[in-house]
């Protein structure tokens, strides 16, 4: 009886307005595990069949680590342009009306929603030395299909909605008021800019950067069209880990996709603290 | 320093929001732009401030037409209603803004003095560390004073300061800003709806009403010689009655007694009086016969509610509880009404001057701030 007391209370302390934490919580954790955690132990598990040594010199063979370099050099570089144009792009859709602004919002989705194929396919012929663009670029010497340069572009591609869409509604919602604030306190409209609407809209700038990151680094179908493929110079990991299933050689593939997955977790960790500090700049809670 | 405001006129989109206002501020002057929303108050305010730019006239700081400058260049200490404090940025470094951006920056340490001061100033020394978000509502807004304070401005213009945040607060704050002007002295224009506030603040108050200046004066002849029905009706409320003037003599509709008119004129008249400058009399007096039909005890005052035995207009009063010919009166007395003071204005085709009400009493919560 006595001791049935304490349990009792604390389950009356815990009730709160909105019910079910435990069912809400336990249904939480098993949908993660089922969706996510569980396959990607299953990749863990395959490549462990290789050992430690045998991990290692998969990875570390110069055709993966090519690759491996690709795919997160392009991904970040796309993301970086991302980050500073479609930030740009979002602010003209916020700030100013002009005809057909409805007609390119929309367009802005459309990397969302166009099978990756068609989108790479679309940029090759575009961009290899006989399509509409390329065919101006090749005489200055810049070639965009079939090169490391035609992975970024093809990064930037599909990663543009990421940073406009969480940018867009943060400027939305910034209050026009600070920039008059800092006008009148003398500000010229460059350090308003850099100083107080930059600042307001960083961490927003931030979660578009990871997820277009996130997004570009495993990246399959637009990105093989214009690659090229060529093996040590435009062949990016996902299309590697393809190849080795096709080869039958599912620990070696499992391997180059733990090793995707370690890289991805840690530039997600690190992003994940660039805007935790960026919040608490914010004086918020984190 | 001194303003001049000749002639202003400003359009948005065929609304006109100033339709040639004209206006006069001395300097150390602290000016309440008071009315309703829509009446042009928080244009006038950002004209001067040099957010919003006239379609046409002049606006003379010191003599000198700024009417088309831009507000960077103007000097102008400006308080936003919310505060639009930078979240991202301290306390200090709030208030160090405007110093911080000159051209000819003060070194790092006569910033951090002038920031002391400040801070001193407006009471909130100890919380430079702080982020906006720590404060509460009325400690933002004294940051925000703070901050434009710090450029030395040479007119503060405050947009609705006090508009969200607690009444207690409010007043507390009204009291605290009117000492900090005597103290510092800047010439100071603030944008209000509340007659209240406006007439416990200011040096003067400028009522406006739809685009337009209706009435400039101290409190107390905006409030007791009010120079239009805009203005009777918008500072407390107003019985309106209908009546006559001829020879000097006033008459209300349906009654045979006379009162002493000031008027010139002769014709048929609106005459606004003011609950409280209504009073009991007795049966033999000059007066209105009336039926009690509504008594509501509020504190020290006695609200009666009656109708008009001639016309059966509703009237209003305020009395005091100490009178004895208002106490214990019942729904269904007879009474007998008589102003004190009254004003008289040519009769309105269509009677009552519509006041809208300029922020909803009962404002969304995220809306007004509680200070803690």
């Amino acid at each position: 009886m006595t001791a049935a007391t304490p349990s009792f209370q604390r389950a009356r302390r815990a009730r709160s307005v909105i019910p079910g934490f435990g069912l809400t919580m336990g249904f939480t954790l098993f949908y993660l595990s089922l969706i996510v955690l569980i396959p990607l132990a299953g990749v863990f598990f395959k490549s462990s069949q290789l050992g430690w040594d045998g991990f290692w010199h998969v990875v570390t063979h110069p055709r993966v680590l090519a690759a491996l370099k690709l795919s997160f050099g392009a991904a970040l570089i796309g993301a970086l342009i991302n980050a500073v144009f479609g930030t740009l792009v979002a602010w003209v859709f916020v700030r100013y009306r002009f005809f057909g602004k409805r007609f390119f919002d929309a367009v802005i989705d459309l990397p969302f929603a166009l099978p990756t194929a068609v989108a790479g396919i679309a940029l090759t012929a575009l961009y290899s030395g006989n399509g509409w663009v390329g065919q101006f670029l090749e005489p200055l010497g810049i070639k965009v299909a079939y090169t490391p340069l035609g992975v970024i572009l093809a990064c930037t591609f599909i990663g543009l909605p990421f940073v406009v869409r969480t940018v867009q509604p943060v400027l939305e919602e910034a209050e026009k008021e600070l920039e008059e604030a800092a006008a009148s306190l003398g500000a010229n409209r460059l350090q308003t800019i850099v100083r107080v609407i930059l600042p307001t809209i960083l961490p927003a700038i931030l979660t578009g950067f990871t997820l277009a990151f996130a997004r570009a680094a495993g990246e399959y179908g637009s990105i093989i069209f214009i690659a090229g493929n060529m093996p040590m110079v435009s062949e990016i990991a996902p299309l590697l880990i393809i190849i080795k299933l096709e080869e039958f050689d599912y620990a070696g593939a499992s391997a180059v996709a733990v090793a995707m997955l370690g890289l991805s977790l840690f530039l997600l960790l690190l992003i994940n603290g660039l805007q935790v500090w960026s919040r608490r700049r914010h004086g918020q809670k984190t | 320093m001194n303003i001049q405001i000749r002639g202003i006129h400003k359009v948005f989109a065929n609304f006109p929001a100033l339709d040639g206002v004209n206006l006069d501020i001395e300097s150390g002057e602290l000016i309440a732009l008071l009315g309703p929303s829509g009446s042009g108050k928080t244009t006038l305010l950002r004209t001067i401030a040099g957010l919003e730019f006239p379609d046409e006239g002049a606006i003379l700081f010191g003599g000198e037409d700024i009417a088309n400058r831009p507000v960077r260049e103007r000097g102008v200490g400006f308080v936003f209603q919310h505060y639009a404090l930078f979240k991202h940025m301290t306390v200090a470094e709030n208030i160090a803004f405007g110093l911080d951006v000159r051209k000819d920056r003060p070194s790092k340490e006569a910033i951090r003095k002038r920031v002391n001061e400040l801070l001193e100033l407006v009471q909130l020394s100890g919380l430079d560390k702080r982020y906006p978000t720590q404060l509460s509502g009325g400690q933002r807004q004294r940051v925000a004073l703070a901050r434009a304070l710090a450029i030395e401005p040479k007119v503060l213009l405050l947009d609705e300061p006090f508009g969200a945040l607690d009444a207690k607060v409010r007043k507390d704050l009204r009291r605290w800003l009117r000492e900090l002007h005597d103290k510092t002295g800047y010439t100071t224009i603030f944008v209000t709806h509340d007659q209240e506030e406006a007439l416990e603040l200011a040096d003067r108050v400028v009522v406006m009403n739809r685009g337009r200046i209706e009435q400039v004066g101290n409190n107390q002849q905006v409030y007791e010689q009010p120079a239009t029905p805009f203005v009777f009706d918008f500072l407390g409320s107003v019985n309106i009655l209908p009546g006559e003037v001829k020879n000097r003599e006033l008459r209300f509709d349906g009654s045979d007694d006379v009162w002493d008119s000031e008027s010139q004129e002769t014709g048929l008249v609106d005459i606004y009086v003011r609950p409280h400058d209504l009073q009991i009399v007795d049966s033999q007096a000059p007066g209105l016969d009336a039926t009690v039909t509504l008594v509501q005890r509020a504190g020290a005052l006695i609200r009666i509610s009656a109708t008009l035995a001639t016309s059966g207009e509703r009237i209003e009063l305020e009395l005091s509880h100490l009178d004895t010919l208002a106490r214990s009166r019942q729904p269904g007395d007879a009474i007998r009404v008589a102003p004190i003071t009254f004003g008289l204005f040519p009769r309105a085709p269509h009677r009552r001057p519509t006041t809208l009400p300029d922020v909803v009493p009962n404002a969304p919560a995220e809306n007004r701030e509680r200070a803690r």
